[in-house]
Protein backbone atom coordinates (compact mmCIF):
# COMPACT_ATOMS: atom_id res chain seq x y z
CA UNK A 1 0.00 0.00 0.00
CA UNK A 2 1.22 3.45 -0.90
CA UNK A 3 -0.22 5.25 2.10
CA UNK A 4 1.74 5.60 5.33
CA UNK A 5 -0.17 5.38 8.56
CA UNK A 6 0.61 8.50 10.55
CA UNK A 7 0.16 10.04 13.98
CA UNK A 8 -2.97 9.89 16.10
CA UNK A 9 -5.41 12.35 14.53
CA UNK A 10 -8.52 11.57 16.57
CA UNK A 11 -8.42 10.53 20.20
CA UNK A 12 -11.46 9.56 22.26
CA UNK A 13 -10.98 9.72 25.98
CA UNK A 14 -13.21 8.02 28.56
CA UNK A 15 -16.44 8.62 26.69
CA UNK A 16 -19.64 7.68 28.50
CA UNK A 17 -23.10 8.21 27.07
CA UNK A 18 -26.48 7.26 28.53
CA UNK A 19 -30.06 7.70 27.35
CA UNK A 20 -32.04 7.87 30.55
CA UNK A 21 -31.22 4.56 32.20
CA UNK A 22 -29.73 2.96 29.09
CA UNK A 23 -25.96 3.08 29.10
CA UNK A 24 -25.08 3.21 25.43
CA UNK A 25 -21.35 3.76 26.01
CA UNK A 26 -19.33 3.21 29.17
CA UNK A 27 -15.90 4.75 29.56
CA UNK A 28 -14.71 4.13 26.01
CA UNK A 29 -11.24 5.22 24.92
CA UNK A 30 -9.55 4.58 21.62
CA UNK A 31 -7.62 6.46 19.01
CA UNK A 32 -7.54 6.76 15.25
CA UNK A 33 -4.36 7.32 13.29
CA UNK A 34 -4.04 9.42 10.18
CA UNK A 35 -4.69 7.53 6.91
CA UNK A 36 -5.78 4.31 8.61
CA UNK A 37 -8.99 2.33 8.24
CA UNK A 38 -10.31 1.81 11.73
CA UNK A 39 -13.26 -0.53 12.19
CA UNK A 40 -15.78 -0.61 15.02
CA UNK A 41 -17.54 -3.94 15.41
CA UNK A 42 -19.89 -5.51 17.90
CA UNK A 43 -23.34 -7.12 18.18
CA UNK A 44 -26.54 -5.14 17.60
CA UNK A 45 -27.11 -2.49 20.24
CA UNK A 46 -23.46 -2.56 21.30
CA UNK A 47 -23.18 1.21 20.91
CA UNK A 48 -21.36 1.45 17.57
CA UNK A 49 -23.64 4.03 15.99
CA UNK A 50 -23.70 5.96 19.25
CA UNK A 51 -19.92 6.09 19.08
CA UNK A 52 -19.94 7.63 15.59
CA UNK A 53 -22.67 10.02 16.68
CA UNK A 54 -20.48 11.16 19.54
CA UNK A 55 -17.52 11.70 17.23
CA UNK A 56 -19.40 14.10 14.96
CA UNK A 57 -21.40 15.68 17.76
CA UNK A 58 -24.87 14.38 17.00
CA UNK A 59 -24.85 13.01 20.55
CA UNK A 60 -23.24 14.77 23.51
CA UNK A 61 -21.59 12.33 25.90
CA UNK A 62 -22.09 12.92 29.62
CA UNK A 63 -18.42 12.26 30.18
CA UNK A 64 -15.23 12.22 28.22
CA UNK A 65 -13.69 14.32 25.52
CA UNK A 66 -12.70 14.25 21.91
CA UNK A 67 -9.24 15.37 20.86
CA UNK A 68 -9.05 16.17 17.18
CA UNK A 69 -5.60 17.05 15.84
CA UNK A 70 -4.58 18.12 19.32
CA UNK A 71 -7.67 20.29 19.83
CA UNK A 72 -9.94 19.27 22.70
CA UNK A 73 -13.68 19.28 22.23
CA UNK A 74 -15.76 18.75 25.35
CA UNK A 75 -18.85 19.60 23.31
CA UNK A 76 -18.71 18.72 19.64
CA UNK A 77 -21.57 19.56 17.30
CA UNK A 78 -22.19 18.35 13.76
CA UNK A 79 -21.48 21.72 12.21
CA UNK A 80 -18.16 22.11 14.02
CA UNK A 81 -17.25 18.56 13.12
CA UNK A 82 -17.96 19.24 9.45
CA UNK A 83 -15.83 22.37 9.57
CA UNK A 84 -13.02 20.34 11.12
CA UNK A 85 -13.06 17.98 8.14
CA UNK A 86 -15.21 15.14 9.45
CA UNK A 87 -17.90 13.84 7.15
CA UNK A 88 -20.14 10.83 7.53
CA UNK A 89 -22.81 8.52 6.23
CA UNK A 90 -25.76 7.28 8.24
CA UNK A 91 -26.95 3.79 9.10
CA UNK A 92 -30.47 4.69 8.01
CA UNK A 93 -29.61 6.56 4.85
CA UNK A 94 -30.28 10.24 5.44
CA UNK A 95 -30.27 11.59 1.91
CA UNK A 96 -32.40 14.53 0.86
CA UNK A 97 -35.23 12.51 -0.64
CA UNK A 98 -36.78 15.17 -2.80
CA UNK A 99 -33.54 16.11 -4.54
CA UNK A 100 -31.67 14.57 -7.45
CA UNK A 101 -28.44 12.62 -7.04
CA UNK A 102 -26.36 15.51 -8.31
CA UNK A 103 -28.10 18.04 -6.03
CA UNK A 104 -27.62 15.77 -3.04
CA UNK A 105 -23.93 15.51 -3.73
CA UNK A 106 -23.73 19.26 -4.41
CA UNK A 107 -24.97 19.95 -0.88
CA UNK A 108 -21.73 18.34 0.30
CA UNK A 109 -19.90 21.37 -1.17
CA UNK A 110 -21.78 23.77 1.08
CA UNK A 111 -18.90 24.60 3.41
CA UNK A 112 -16.62 25.37 0.49
CA UNK A 113 -18.90 27.98 -1.01
CA UNK A 114 -17.46 31.46 -0.77
CA UNK A 115 -19.75 33.77 -2.73
CA UNK A 116 -22.39 35.41 -0.60
CA UNK A 117 -26.13 35.19 -0.73
CA UNK A 118 -26.53 38.45 -2.61
CA UNK A 119 -24.23 37.40 -5.44
CA UNK A 120 -26.01 34.06 -5.63
CA UNK A 121 -29.42 35.69 -5.70
CA UNK A 122 -28.36 37.95 -8.54
CA UNK A 123 -26.79 34.97 -10.33
CA UNK A 124 -23.74 37.21 -10.62
CA UNK A 125 -20.56 36.18 -12.46
CA UNK A 126 -18.47 35.05 -9.48
CA UNK A 127 -21.36 33.06 -8.01
CA UNK A 128 -22.02 31.38 -11.34
CA UNK A 129 -18.37 30.54 -11.87
CA UNK A 130 -18.13 29.11 -8.39
CA UNK A 131 -21.23 27.01 -8.96
CA UNK A 132 -19.62 25.57 -12.10
CA UNK A 133 -16.36 24.81 -10.31
CA UNK A 134 -18.22 22.92 -7.57
CA UNK A 135 -20.26 21.10 -10.16
CA UNK A 136 -17.05 19.93 -11.83
CA UNK A 137 -15.83 18.62 -8.50
CA UNK A 138 -19.12 16.82 -7.98
CA UNK A 139 -18.84 15.24 -11.41
CA UNK A 140 -15.48 13.83 -10.33
CA UNK A 141 -17.14 12.22 -7.32
CA UNK A 142 -19.88 10.86 -9.57
CA UNK A 143 -17.32 9.35 -11.94
CA UNK A 144 -15.35 7.92 -9.05
CA UNK A 145 -18.44 6.14 -7.70
CA UNK A 146 -19.58 5.08 -11.17
CA UNK A 147 -23.05 6.57 -10.88
CA UNK A 148 -23.10 8.71 -14.03
CA UNK A 149 -26.24 6.96 -15.26
CA UNK A 150 -28.35 8.13 -12.29
CA UNK A 151 -27.06 11.70 -11.97
CA UNK A 152 -30.46 13.32 -12.48
CA UNK A 153 -32.61 10.74 -10.70
CA UNK A 154 -34.41 11.79 -7.50
CA UNK A 155 -32.71 9.73 -4.79
CA UNK A 156 -36.01 8.51 -3.35
CA UNK A 157 -36.49 6.38 -6.47
CA UNK A 158 -33.14 4.60 -6.30
CA UNK A 159 -32.68 1.08 -4.98
CA UNK A 160 -31.13 0.80 -1.54
CA UNK A 161 -27.62 -0.13 -2.66
CA UNK A 162 -27.35 2.90 -4.94
CA UNK A 163 -28.70 5.19 -2.23
CA UNK A 164 -25.88 4.05 0.00
CA UNK A 165 -23.45 4.93 -2.75
CA UNK A 166 -24.95 8.42 -3.16
CA UNK A 167 -24.74 8.87 0.61
CA UNK A 168 -21.02 8.13 0.34
CA UNK A 169 -20.79 10.54 -2.59
CA UNK A 170 -22.26 13.39 -0.58
CA UNK A 171 -19.75 12.71 2.20
CA UNK A 172 -16.87 12.58 -0.30
CA UNK A 173 -17.89 15.87 -1.91
CA UNK A 174 -16.88 17.51 1.36
CA UNK A 175 -13.31 16.35 0.73
CA UNK A 176 -13.09 15.17 4.33
CA UNK A 177 -9.91 14.28 6.13
CA UNK A 178 -11.87 11.84 8.32
CA UNK A 179 -14.77 9.83 6.96
CA UNK A 180 -17.21 8.04 9.29
CA UNK A 181 -19.17 5.21 7.68
CA UNK A 182 -22.05 3.58 9.54
CA UNK A 183 -22.65 0.14 8.05
CA UNK A 184 -22.02 1.17 4.45
CA UNK A 185 -22.62 -2.36 3.19
CA UNK A 186 -25.65 -3.39 5.22
CA UNK A 187 -28.42 -4.84 3.09
CA UNK A 188 -26.24 -5.18 0.00
CA UNK A 189 -25.69 -8.24 -2.16
CA UNK A 190 -22.22 -9.69 -2.65
CA UNK A 191 -21.47 -7.76 -5.79
CA UNK A 192 -22.57 -4.43 -4.30
CA UNK A 193 -20.47 -5.15 -1.25
CA UNK A 194 -17.42 -5.77 -3.40
CA UNK A 195 -17.97 -2.46 -5.18
CA UNK A 196 -18.36 -0.62 -1.90
CA UNK A 197 -15.20 -2.23 -0.50
CA UNK A 198 -13.30 -1.14 -3.55
CA UNK A 199 -14.56 2.46 -3.21
CA UNK A 200 -13.60 2.58 0.46
CA UNK A 201 -10.12 1.26 -0.22
CA UNK A 202 -9.68 3.64 -3.17
CA UNK A 203 -10.76 6.66 -1.12
CA UNK A 204 -8.31 5.70 1.56
CA UNK A 205 -5.55 5.01 -0.90
CA UNK A 206 -5.97 7.82 -3.41
CA UNK A 207 -6.99 10.68 -1.12
CA UNK A 208 -5.35 9.46 2.09
CA UNK A 209 -8.67 9.84 3.88
CA UNK A 210 -8.80 8.42 7.40
CA UNK A 211 -11.77 6.10 7.70
CA UNK A 212 -13.75 4.98 10.73
CA UNK A 213 -16.04 2.18 9.68
CA UNK A 214 -18.83 0.23 11.33
CA UNK A 215 -19.45 -3.11 9.67
CA UNK A 216 -21.17 -6.38 10.48
CA UNK A 217 -19.60 -8.57 7.85
CA UNK A 218 -16.55 -9.96 9.65
CA UNK A 219 -14.91 -11.09 6.45
CA UNK A 220 -15.01 -7.57 5.07
CA UNK A 221 -13.80 -6.05 8.32
CA UNK A 222 -10.83 -8.36 8.61
CA UNK A 223 -9.94 -7.75 4.97
CA UNK A 224 -9.93 -4.01 4.78
CA UNK A 225 -9.24 -2.57 8.22
CA UNK A 226 -5.93 -1.76 9.82
CA UNK A 227 -7.18 -1.88 13.39
CA UNK A 228 -10.45 -2.92 15.01
CA UNK A 229 -12.31 -1.80 18.15
CA UNK A 230 -14.83 -4.26 19.55
CA UNK A 231 -17.79 -3.04 21.59
CA UNK A 232 -20.29 -5.11 23.54
CA UNK A 233 -23.08 -3.68 25.71
CA UNK A 234 -21.43 -0.28 25.51
CA UNK A 235 -18.08 -1.50 26.78
CA UNK A 236 -14.85 -1.92 24.87
CA UNK A 237 -13.84 -5.58 24.93
CA UNK A 238 -11.14 -5.63 22.30
CA UNK A 239 -8.82 -3.35 20.35
CA UNK A 240 -6.02 -4.18 17.97
CA UNK A 241 -5.16 -5.47 14.54
CA UNK A 242 -7.62 -7.90 12.93
CA UNK A 243 -5.67 -11.04 13.83
CA UNK A 244 -5.30 -10.08 17.47
CA UNK A 245 -9.00 -9.28 17.72
CA UNK A 246 -10.01 -12.51 16.03
CA UNK A 247 -8.09 -14.57 18.56
CA UNK A 248 -9.31 -12.59 21.57
CA UNK A 249 -11.46 -15.03 23.61
CA UNK A 250 -13.73 -12.31 24.99
CA UNK A 251 -14.54 -11.16 21.47
CA UNK A 252 -15.21 -14.68 20.31
CA UNK A 253 -17.61 -15.35 23.16
CA UNK A 254 -19.43 -12.03 22.70
CA UNK A 255 -20.06 -12.92 19.10
CA UNK A 256 -21.05 -16.49 19.87
CA UNK A 257 -23.21 -15.33 22.78
CA UNK A 258 -25.06 -12.87 20.57
CA UNK A 259 -25.71 -15.60 18.06
CA UNK A 260 -23.39 -14.33 15.33
CA UNK B 1 -70.31 33.64 -19.61
CA UNK B 2 -68.44 36.93 -19.76
CA UNK B 3 -69.40 37.67 -16.18
CA UNK B 4 -68.24 34.27 -14.99
CA UNK B 5 -64.85 34.65 -16.67
CA UNK B 6 -64.55 38.13 -15.25
CA UNK B 7 -65.15 36.82 -11.74
CA UNK B 8 -62.75 33.98 -12.36
CA UNK B 9 -59.98 36.33 -13.44
CA UNK B 10 -60.66 38.58 -10.47
CA UNK B 11 -60.34 35.53 -8.22
CA UNK B 12 -57.09 34.38 -9.80
CA UNK B 13 -55.60 37.84 -9.38
CA UNK B 14 -56.61 38.04 -5.73
CA UNK B 15 -55.43 34.47 -5.23
CA UNK B 16 -51.94 35.24 -6.47
CA UNK B 17 -51.35 37.35 -3.37
CA UNK B 18 -52.53 34.55 -1.12
CA UNK B 19 -50.09 32.30 -2.94
CA UNK B 20 -47.29 34.72 -2.21
CA UNK B 21 -48.05 34.98 1.50
CA UNK B 22 -48.59 31.22 1.71
CA UNK B 23 -45.18 30.70 0.15
CA UNK B 24 -43.51 32.63 2.97
CA UNK B 25 -45.43 30.46 5.37
CA UNK B 26 -44.48 27.17 3.70
CA UNK B 27 -40.80 28.11 3.56
CA UNK B 28 -40.68 28.67 7.29
CA UNK B 29 -42.56 25.46 7.95
CA UNK B 30 -40.31 23.42 5.70
CA UNK B 31 -37.09 24.81 7.09
CA UNK B 32 -37.93 24.76 10.77
CA UNK B 33 -41.22 22.95 11.34
CA UNK B 34 -42.69 26.17 12.72
CA UNK B 35 -46.32 26.92 11.96
CA UNK B 36 -45.93 30.67 11.71
CA UNK B 37 -48.95 32.39 13.14
CA UNK B 38 -47.05 35.68 13.02
CA UNK B 39 -47.25 35.90 9.22
CA UNK B 40 -50.32 38.17 9.42
CA UNK B 41 -48.71 40.42 12.00
CA UNK B 42 -45.61 40.62 9.82
CA UNK B 43 -47.72 41.87 6.91
CA UNK B 44 -49.28 44.52 9.12
CA UNK B 45 -45.94 45.53 10.61
CA UNK B 46 -44.29 45.80 7.20
CA UNK B 47 -47.18 47.81 5.78
CA UNK B 48 -47.10 50.18 8.75
CA UNK B 49 -43.37 50.66 8.32
CA UNK B 50 -43.77 51.34 4.61
CA UNK B 51 -46.61 53.81 5.14
CA UNK B 52 -44.77 55.79 7.81
CA UNK B 53 -41.31 55.68 6.25
CA UNK B 54 -42.82 57.00 3.02
CA UNK B 55 -43.78 60.11 4.98
CA UNK B 56 -40.88 60.33 7.41
CA UNK B 57 -37.91 59.69 5.14
CA UNK B 58 -38.74 62.39 2.56
CA UNK B 59 -39.28 64.71 5.54
CA UNK B 60 -35.90 63.93 7.08
CA UNK B 61 -34.00 64.15 3.83
CA UNK B 62 -35.99 66.95 2.28
CA UNK B 63 -36.95 64.94 -0.81
CA UNK B 64 -40.09 65.77 -2.68
CA UNK B 65 -39.91 63.19 -5.43
CA UNK B 66 -42.66 60.68 -4.61
CA UNK B 67 -41.03 57.79 -6.45
CA UNK B 68 -37.67 58.24 -4.73
CA UNK B 69 -39.43 58.60 -1.38
CA UNK B 70 -41.31 55.33 -1.96
CA UNK B 71 -38.17 53.48 -3.02
CA UNK B 72 -36.26 54.62 0.06
CA UNK B 73 -39.22 53.76 2.29
CA UNK B 74 -39.44 50.31 0.72
CA UNK B 75 -35.73 49.67 1.27
CA UNK B 76 -35.91 50.89 4.86
CA UNK B 77 -38.95 48.73 5.57
CA UNK B 78 -37.16 45.78 3.96
CA UNK B 79 -34.14 46.39 6.18
CA UNK B 80 -36.43 46.53 9.19
CA UNK B 81 -38.00 43.17 8.24
CA UNK B 82 -34.50 41.65 7.97
CA UNK B 83 -33.71 42.97 11.42
CA UNK B 84 -36.95 41.46 12.72
CA UNK B 85 -36.00 38.09 11.18
CA UNK B 86 -32.60 38.21 12.80
CA UNK B 87 -33.99 39.12 16.21
CA UNK B 88 -36.63 36.38 16.04
CA UNK B 89 -33.98 33.77 15.28
CA UNK B 90 -31.66 35.06 18.02
CA UNK B 91 -34.15 35.56 20.80
CA UNK B 92 -36.78 32.94 20.08
CA UNK B 93 -36.10 30.14 17.62
CA UNK B 94 -32.56 29.40 18.67
CA UNK B 95 -33.74 28.62 22.17
CA UNK B 96 -36.63 26.45 21.11
CA UNK B 97 -34.92 23.96 18.78
CA UNK B 98 -36.31 20.48 19.08
CA UNK B 99 -39.31 21.62 21.09
CA UNK B 100 -42.82 20.35 20.45
CA UNK B 101 -44.79 21.83 17.55
CA UNK B 102 -47.29 23.30 20.03
CA UNK B 103 -44.54 25.19 21.88
CA UNK B 104 -43.25 26.69 18.66
CA UNK B 105 -46.76 27.63 17.62
CA UNK B 106 -47.31 29.45 20.91
CA UNK B 107 -44.00 31.22 20.39
CA UNK B 108 -45.14 32.53 17.01
CA UNK B 109 -48.41 33.69 18.59
CA UNK B 110 -46.24 35.60 21.04
CA UNK B 111 -44.21 37.05 18.19
CA UNK B 112 -47.46 38.12 16.51
CA UNK B 113 -48.63 40.03 19.60
CA UNK B 114 -45.25 41.67 20.07
CA UNK B 115 -45.08 42.74 16.42
CA UNK B 116 -48.61 44.17 16.54
CA UNK B 117 -47.85 46.02 19.77
CA UNK B 118 -44.49 47.25 18.59
CA UNK B 119 -45.97 48.28 15.23
CA UNK B 120 -48.65 50.45 16.76
CA UNK B 121 -46.35 51.99 19.35
CA UNK B 122 -43.66 52.94 16.84
CA UNK B 123 -45.84 53.81 13.89
CA UNK B 124 -49.12 54.81 15.56
CA UNK B 125 -52.54 53.27 15.25
CA UNK B 126 -54.26 55.53 12.72
CA UNK B 127 -55.31 54.31 9.34
CA UNK B 128 -52.56 55.19 6.90
CA UNK B 129 -52.42 55.31 3.16
CA UNK B 130 -49.75 53.81 0.96
CA UNK B 131 -49.62 55.56 -2.38
CA UNK B 132 -47.27 53.86 -4.79
CA UNK B 133 -49.15 55.10 -7.81
CA UNK B 134 -51.16 51.96 -8.51
CA UNK B 135 -53.57 52.47 -11.43
CA UNK B 136 -57.05 52.66 -9.99
CA UNK B 137 -59.27 52.60 -13.08
CA UNK B 138 -60.60 49.38 -14.59
CA UNK B 139 -60.08 48.46 -18.23
CA UNK B 140 -62.18 46.59 -20.72
CA UNK B 141 -60.51 43.69 -22.53
CA UNK B 142 -61.47 41.00 -25.06
CA UNK B 143 -64.44 42.97 -26.29
CA UNK B 144 -64.41 40.84 -29.45
CA UNK B 145 -64.63 37.50 -27.66
CA UNK B 146 -67.14 38.26 -24.95
CA UNK B 147 -70.27 40.27 -25.31
CA UNK B 148 -69.64 43.58 -23.64
CA UNK B 149 -66.01 42.65 -22.96
CA UNK B 150 -64.37 41.78 -19.62
CA UNK B 151 -63.94 44.40 -16.97
CA UNK B 152 -60.51 43.98 -15.39
CA UNK B 153 -59.30 45.89 -12.39
CA UNK B 154 -55.90 47.29 -13.35
CA UNK B 155 -54.71 47.55 -9.77
CA UNK B 156 -55.44 43.89 -9.12
CA UNK B 157 -53.72 43.00 -12.35
CA UNK B 158 -50.52 44.85 -11.46
CA UNK B 159 -50.62 43.37 -7.96
CA UNK B 160 -51.02 39.84 -9.29
CA UNK B 161 -48.21 40.40 -11.75
CA UNK B 162 -45.85 41.58 -9.01
CA UNK B 163 -46.80 38.64 -6.80
CA UNK B 164 -46.34 36.17 -9.67
CA UNK B 165 -42.92 37.58 -10.54
CA UNK B 166 -41.80 37.38 -6.92
CA UNK B 167 -43.06 33.81 -6.58
CA UNK B 168 -41.20 32.92 -9.78
CA UNK B 169 -37.96 34.55 -8.62
CA UNK B 170 -38.10 32.84 -5.24
CA UNK B 171 -38.70 29.47 -6.88
CA UNK B 172 -35.71 30.02 -9.16
CA UNK B 173 -33.59 31.07 -6.21
CA UNK B 174 -34.38 27.88 -4.34
CA UNK B 175 -33.81 25.67 -7.37
CA UNK B 176 -30.66 27.24 -8.75
CA UNK B 177 -28.47 28.63 -5.99
CA UNK B 178 -26.40 26.86 -3.39
CA UNK B 179 -28.28 28.60 -0.59
CA UNK B 180 -31.52 27.37 -2.12
CA UNK B 181 -30.14 23.86 -2.18
CA UNK B 182 -29.04 24.15 1.43
CA UNK B 183 -32.53 25.24 2.34
CA UNK B 184 -34.12 22.28 0.61
CA UNK B 185 -31.62 20.05 2.36
CA UNK B 186 -32.58 21.42 5.76
CA UNK B 187 -36.25 20.97 4.89
CA UNK B 188 -35.62 17.28 4.10
CA UNK B 189 -33.39 16.26 7.00
CA UNK B 190 -32.09 18.59 9.71
CA UNK B 191 -29.53 16.20 11.06
CA UNK B 192 -27.98 15.22 7.75
CA UNK B 193 -27.92 18.88 6.72
CA UNK B 194 -26.00 19.85 9.83
CA UNK B 195 -23.60 16.97 9.40
CA UNK B 196 -22.53 18.24 6.01
CA UNK B 197 -21.94 21.68 7.43
CA UNK B 198 -25.14 23.55 6.72
CA UNK B 199 -25.73 25.95 9.62
CA UNK B 200 -29.39 25.70 10.65
CA UNK B 201 -29.38 29.12 12.29
CA UNK B 202 -28.34 30.86 9.11
CA UNK B 203 -30.97 29.03 7.09
CA UNK B 204 -33.64 30.05 9.59
CA UNK B 205 -32.63 33.70 9.38
CA UNK B 206 -32.80 33.44 5.61
CA UNK B 207 -36.30 31.94 5.51
CA UNK B 208 -37.59 34.51 7.98
CA UNK B 209 -36.03 37.25 5.84
CA UNK B 210 -37.78 35.84 2.80
CA UNK B 211 -41.04 35.70 4.76
CA UNK B 212 -40.35 39.32 5.74
CA UNK B 213 -39.93 40.40 2.12
CA UNK B 214 -43.05 38.50 1.16
CA UNK B 215 -44.92 40.21 4.01
CA UNK B 216 -43.64 43.60 2.89
CA UNK B 217 -44.70 43.16 -0.73
CA UNK B 218 -48.11 41.81 0.28
CA UNK B 219 -48.44 44.55 2.88
CA UNK B 220 -47.67 47.27 0.37
CA UNK B 221 -50.10 45.89 -2.19
CA UNK B 222 -52.97 45.31 0.24
CA UNK B 223 -52.16 48.50 2.09
CA UNK B 224 -52.35 50.51 -1.11
CA UNK B 225 -55.70 48.97 -1.92
CA UNK B 226 -57.38 48.78 1.49
CA UNK B 227 -55.43 51.28 3.58
CA UNK B 228 -53.02 50.28 6.31
CA UNK B 229 -55.05 49.23 9.30
CA UNK B 230 -55.28 46.49 11.83
CA UNK B 231 -57.46 44.28 9.65
CA UNK B 232 -54.54 43.75 7.24
CA UNK B 233 -53.28 41.12 9.65
CA UNK B 234 -56.51 39.17 9.26
CA UNK B 235 -56.48 39.45 5.48
CA UNK B 236 -53.01 37.95 5.51
CA UNK B 237 -54.10 35.20 7.87
CA UNK B 238 -56.43 34.01 5.13
CA UNK B 239 -53.28 32.54 3.67
CA UNK B 240 -53.26 29.99 6.51
CA UNK B 241 -56.14 27.98 5.08
CA UNK B 242 -54.37 28.19 1.73
CA UNK B 243 -51.48 26.36 3.27
CA UNK B 244 -53.70 23.65 4.70
CA UNK B 245 -55.30 23.27 1.30
CA UNK B 246 -51.99 23.05 -0.54
CA UNK B 247 -50.17 20.91 1.98
CA UNK B 248 -47.88 22.44 4.58
CA UNK B 249 -44.66 21.43 2.91
CA UNK B 250 -45.46 22.00 -0.73
CA UNK B 251 -44.41 25.09 -2.67
CA UNK B 252 -46.55 24.25 -5.73
CA UNK B 253 -49.34 23.47 -3.27
CA UNK B 254 -49.09 26.94 -1.74
CA UNK B 255 -49.27 28.56 -5.16
CA UNK B 256 -52.17 26.47 -6.41
CA UNK B 257 -53.95 26.67 -3.06
CA UNK B 258 -53.79 30.46 -3.17
CA UNK B 259 -55.34 30.53 -6.61
CA UNK B 260 -58.09 28.07 -5.65
CA UNK B 261 -59.01 30.09 -2.60
CA UNK B 262 -58.91 33.36 -4.50
CA UNK B 263 -61.26 31.98 -7.16
CA UNK B 264 -63.46 30.19 -4.61
CA UNK B 265 -63.94 33.36 -2.59
CA UNK B 266 -64.97 35.45 -5.55
CA UNK B 267 -67.23 32.85 -7.15
CA UNK B 268 -69.01 32.03 -3.93
CA UNK B 269 -69.42 35.70 -3.08
CA UNK B 270 -71.01 36.35 -6.45
CA UNK B 271 -73.08 33.20 -6.91
CA UNK B 272 -73.87 32.11 -3.36
CA UNK B 273 -73.79 35.51 -1.72
CA UNK B 274 -77.28 36.58 -2.86
CA UNK B 275 -78.77 33.39 -1.40
CA UNK B 276 -77.04 33.05 1.94
CA UNK B 277 -76.00 36.60 2.64
CA UNK B 278 -72.83 38.51 1.80
CA UNK B 279 -69.44 38.50 3.45
CA UNK B 280 -68.65 34.98 2.32
CA UNK B 281 -65.13 36.09 1.39
CA UNK B 282 -64.28 36.40 5.05
CA UNK B 283 -64.94 32.81 6.01
CA UNK B 284 -64.89 30.90 2.72
CA UNK B 285 -61.22 29.91 2.87
CA UNK B 286 -61.59 28.62 6.42
CA UNK B 287 -64.57 26.47 5.42
CA UNK B 288 -62.69 24.99 2.50
CA UNK B 289 -59.71 24.27 4.73
CA UNK B 290 -62.00 22.59 7.23
CA UNK B 291 -63.37 20.30 4.56
CA UNK B 292 -59.82 19.41 3.55
CA UNK B 293 -58.82 18.75 7.14
CA UNK B 294 -61.66 16.25 7.36
CA UNK B 295 -61.06 14.42 4.11
CA UNK B 296 -57.51 15.04 3.05
CA UNK B 297 -55.49 16.36 5.98
CA UNK B 298 -52.21 16.30 4.09
CA UNK B 299 -53.61 18.82 1.59
CA UNK B 300 -53.37 18.63 -2.18
CA UNK B 301 -49.63 18.09 -2.39
CA UNK B 302 -48.42 17.52 1.14
CA UNK B 303 -46.79 14.30 2.20
CA UNK B 304 -49.15 11.76 3.63
CA UNK B 305 -49.27 12.09 7.39
CA UNK B 306 -48.79 8.69 8.94
CA UNK B 307 -48.89 8.52 12.68
CA UNK B 308 -46.73 5.77 14.01
CA UNK B 309 -48.25 4.06 17.01
N1 LIG C 1 -31.36 8.37 20.36
C1 LIG C 1 -31.44 7.35 21.24
N2 LIG C 1 -32.35 7.39 22.25
C2 LIG C 1 -32.43 6.36 23.13
N3 LIG C 1 -31.65 5.29 23.11
C3 LIG C 1 -30.73 5.19 22.14
C4 LIG C 1 -30.58 6.21 21.15
N4 LIG C 1 -29.58 5.85 20.31
C5 LIG C 1 -29.14 4.66 20.75
N5 LIG C 1 -29.82 4.26 21.85
C6 LIG C 1 -29.60 3.04 22.61
O1 LIG C 1 -28.21 2.89 22.82
C7 LIG C 1 -27.82 1.54 22.65
C8 LIG C 1 -26.77 1.44 21.56
O2 LIG C 1 -27.37 1.72 20.31
P1 LIG C 1 -26.55 1.89 18.96
O3 LIG C 1 -25.43 2.82 19.21
O4 LIG C 1 -27.51 2.25 17.90
O5 LIG C 1 -26.00 0.41 18.74
P2 LIG C 1 -25.38 -0.27 17.44
O6 LIG C 1 -25.16 0.76 16.41
O7 LIG C 1 -24.13 -0.90 17.94
O8 LIG C 1 -26.36 -1.31 17.01
C9 LIG C 1 -29.09 0.75 22.34
O9 LIG C 1 -29.56 0.19 23.54
C10 LIG C 1 -30.02 1.80 21.85
O10 LIG C 1 -31.36 1.45 22.12
MG1 LIG D 1 -25.92 0.97 14.51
Amino acid sequence: MSREIGEVILDLKNVSLAFGGVKALTDISFDVREHEIRAIIGPNGAGKSSMLNVINGVYRPQQGEIVLRGRRFARMNPYKAAQAGISRTFQNIALFKGMSVIDNIMTGRNLKIRTNLLLQALWWGPARREELAHRAKVEEVIDFLEIQHIRKTPVGRLPYGLQKRVDLGRALAMEPSILLLDEPMAGMNVEEKQDMCRFILDVNDQFGTTIVLIEHDMGVVMDISDRVVVLDYGKKIGDGDPDAVRSNPEVVSAYLGAGH
Amino acid sequence: MGFFVETLIGGLMAGMLYSLVALGFVLIFKASGVFNFAQGAMVLFAALAMARFAVWIPGWLGIDNALLGNILAFLAAGGLMFAVAWVIERLVLRHLVNQEGATLLMATLGIAYILEGLGTSIFGSDIYKIDIGMPKDPVMILEGTFEGGLLINKEDFVAALIAAVLVGLLTLFFQKTSTGRALRAVADDHQAAQSIGIPLNRIWVIVWCVAGVVALVAGVIWGSKLGVQFSLATVALRALPVVILGGLTSVPGAILGGLIIGVGEKLSEVYLGPHIGGGIEIWFSYQLALVFLLFRPQGLFGEKIIDRV
